[in-house]
């Protein structure tokens, strides 16, 4: 009986909390996201700028270390028994991925431009007797250059 | 020392290549940030300290790989990779690794 509160109470806890925390967080990507348009970020090596006004280059780099909570947690591994899109975890990875992105461009404020931007995932603190996603690590790289004025 | 991950340096013109060079660190969370972390897993949301811990480590990774950078003579790296793997429960591993290369400073653009 005790156990079933417990779990009850967590679940109850984990979908209220957990999509309080996750709207905040969506409300708080898009307006910094709306911010920082200005500043191109790509995925190719080299986009032909001319060498000669290219002042520095430098790596950079942001990273986001996020959590998924009990109620999706929950429903996530019922997902498992029917197979099928599992949208809780989208929410999370988008979240996680968006700061990353987020942080490494916030890190480079002068850059006029990111090239060579690479996103990397890791899958961190997973416990051995759970299965599934603990939580999620994405980091996002690239090389910041600046321009003469 | 000039950190890159595309394959030049603009405005700067590659002498001399030494090669791969490379860091690593292998980090395990302490106990304070596990239960931390394991009371935010139920409500979600962002780990700080898991997040400062892999920054902190990844610094330290690309610090070793500068002072080996270094040892070869080289003032620059690039094609920079990072890289993470989970080698043993509450442990990860960070590598990064890049090609050591000596640019011409000041040189012109060729």
């Amino acid at each position: 009986m005790i156990d079933l509160t417990v779990f009850v109470v967590l679940v109850v806890l984990g979908y209220v909390a957990g999509s309080l925390f996750e709207k905040r967080h969506f409300r708080s990507l898009e307006k910094r996201e709306a911010a920082q348009l200005s500043q191109p970020i790509v995925t190719l090596e080299d986009v032909s700028y001319p060498e000669d006004q290219i002042e520095s280059a430098r790596l950079v780099s942001g990273s986001a270390v996020i959590s998924v909570d009990y109620f999706k947690r929950l429903l996530a591994s019922l997902r498992n028994i029917f197979g099928g899109k599992v949208k809780s975890y989208e929410s999370l990875l988008d979240r996680a991925r968006r700061e990353a992105l987020l942080r490494m461009k916030e890190s480079a404020p002068d850059a006029m431009a990111i090239v060579n931007v690479r996103i990397e995932t890791a899958s961190i603190g997973r416990r051995a007797n759970k299965k599934g996603v603990g939580c999620v690590e994405a980091m996002a790289y690239g090389t910041a250059l600046t321009f003469r004025k | 020392m000039i950190v890159t991950n595309i394959e030049t340096i603009p405005g700067k013109r590659i002498v001399e290549h030494f090669g791969m060079v490379s860091g690593n660190t292998i980090r395990a969370k302490h106990i304070g940030r596990d239960i931390m972390a394991s009371l935010k897993n139920i409500v979600g949301g962002e780990l700080k300290g898991y997040t400062n811990l892999l920054q902190e480590s990844r610094r330290q990774a690309t610090s070793r790989m500068i002072k080996q950078a270094e040892e070869l003579g080289a003032n620059a790296v690039v094609n920079v990779r990072f890289s993470t793997s989970s080698i043993a429960q509450g442990a990860a591993e960070l590598y990064v690794y890049g090609t050591a290369v000596r640019v011409e400073t000041g040189g012109a653009a060729t």
